[in-house]
């Protein structure tokens, strides 16, 4: 006989897309105020886009800065999914010029989430597997 | 006007002078438990005889920024002079009843999560700071992680030389390729910190970055 293999109980949480067209305008203040409000909702975002890196490590500072200070949060996990970059000369120009015109990578998405949902993202050139905590 | 012109004279030409004599920033970067106080450790007891900072198994060991000034590296025939600069391993959650695991009692693990936390935002500032940045990677770990990504990404959008250094060669599951594969516009050098392997070729590979400031 086969055993079933039991499903435990998911915490509740919300998946939200945000698209990059919401923060496009918002300065870099208002851009992790957006997100961490979002994320300490216990929400999964997935934005259109990625964010700058000194955007990306300030959420990891601002973070951490609320661990301990926010009651039950310990962190979030974060990927940025976007293209290899293996495009040669002219793929990059090109994806260079769409980037400035449009203000962000919008082929892009950056996934976020609270650490107590989700547990780890696992990632490799292939595939992406979000796993979450029961 | 003309003593405004002299004096940018003057100030261009010892501005210059000076900043040739300062010393190189070499700041080592990376995850929890890479092994970038091990690098520094070897480095800084190789030529001063004296090391940068405690080695543990217990993630989040190096909590604070740790310096060694003055580490004058001898490379075949060639001297440079480094400020050494250890930081905390760079994580996107901390969890208190992770070191739990470890055998750290749990008023310990507390306290050992909040300065953590704090060695994470204090290792994000001091990114300003470097003139150069060893990015110390755990050869048997997966490499495609963002933690990985984003120091690399801020360490570009600054324009500060990038070292990617895969440690800890000397494990079975060691897997350099996948590093190379993960990071294709960097050069990666595979070392042993904990054995001191294969340390002239990133001794090589930090000179050529020096020579290029």
């Amino acid at each position: 006989m086969v055993k079933k293999k039991k499903l435990g109980n998911l915490k509740g949480f919300a998946i939200q897309f945000l698209p990059f067209s919401e923060i496009r305008y918002l300065e870099s203040d208002e851009r992790m105020r957006k997100i961490l409000g979002i994320v300490l909702g216990n929400n999964i975002l997935f934005l259109q886009g990625r964010l700058k890196p000194e955007e990306e490590s300030r959420l990891i500072g601002d973070t951490m800065a609320m661990i301990g200070h926010v009651k039950g949060f310990k962190g979030i996990e974060l990927a940025v999914i976007a293209g290899n970059g293996n495009s040669g000369f002219f793929g990059k120009m090109k994806s260079g010029m769409v980037r400035a015109l449009s203000g962000g990578d919008l082929g892009a998405i950056t996934i976020v989430g609270p650490a107590t949902i989700v547990k780890e993202i696992k990632r490799n050139p292939k595939k992406i597997e979000l796993l979450l905590s029961r | 006007m003309a003593i405004k012109i002299f004096k940018n004279f003057f100030k261009r030409i010892f501005g210059t002078l000076f900043r040739n004599k300062k010393d190189i920033k070499l700041g080592f970067y990376g995850p929890p438990n890479a092994g970038k106080t091990s690098l520094a450790n070897r480095i800084c007891k190789d030529f001063t005889g004296e090391e940068i900072g405690s080695v543990s198994n217990v993630p989040h060991e190096t909590r604070n920024v740790q310096f060694k000034e003055k580490v004058e590296i001898d490379f075949k025939g060639k001297k440079m002079v480094f400020k050494m600069i250890d930081t905390p391993g760079i994580a996107t959650k901390i969890d208190y009843e992770e070191f739990l695991k470890f055998k750290v009692k749990k008023g310990e693990a507390k306290k050992r999560a909040k300065e953590a936390t704090q060695g994470v935002i204090e290792s994000i500032k001091w990114l300003d700071d470097m003139d150069i940045v060893v990015v110390v990677l755990d050869v048997t770990e997966n490499p495609y992680n963002q933690v990985n990504i984003t120091i690399i990404g801020n360490l570009v959008a600054r324009k500060i030389p990038v070292l990617i250094v895969a440690n800890k060669i000397d494990k079975k599951k060691a897997k350099i390729k996948k590093i190379e594969a993960a990071f294709p516009e960097y050069d990666v050098v595979g070392i042993s910190a904990k054995y001191g392997k294969n340390l002239e070729e990133f001794y090589e590979s930090i000179f050529k970055l020096s020579k290029k400031l």
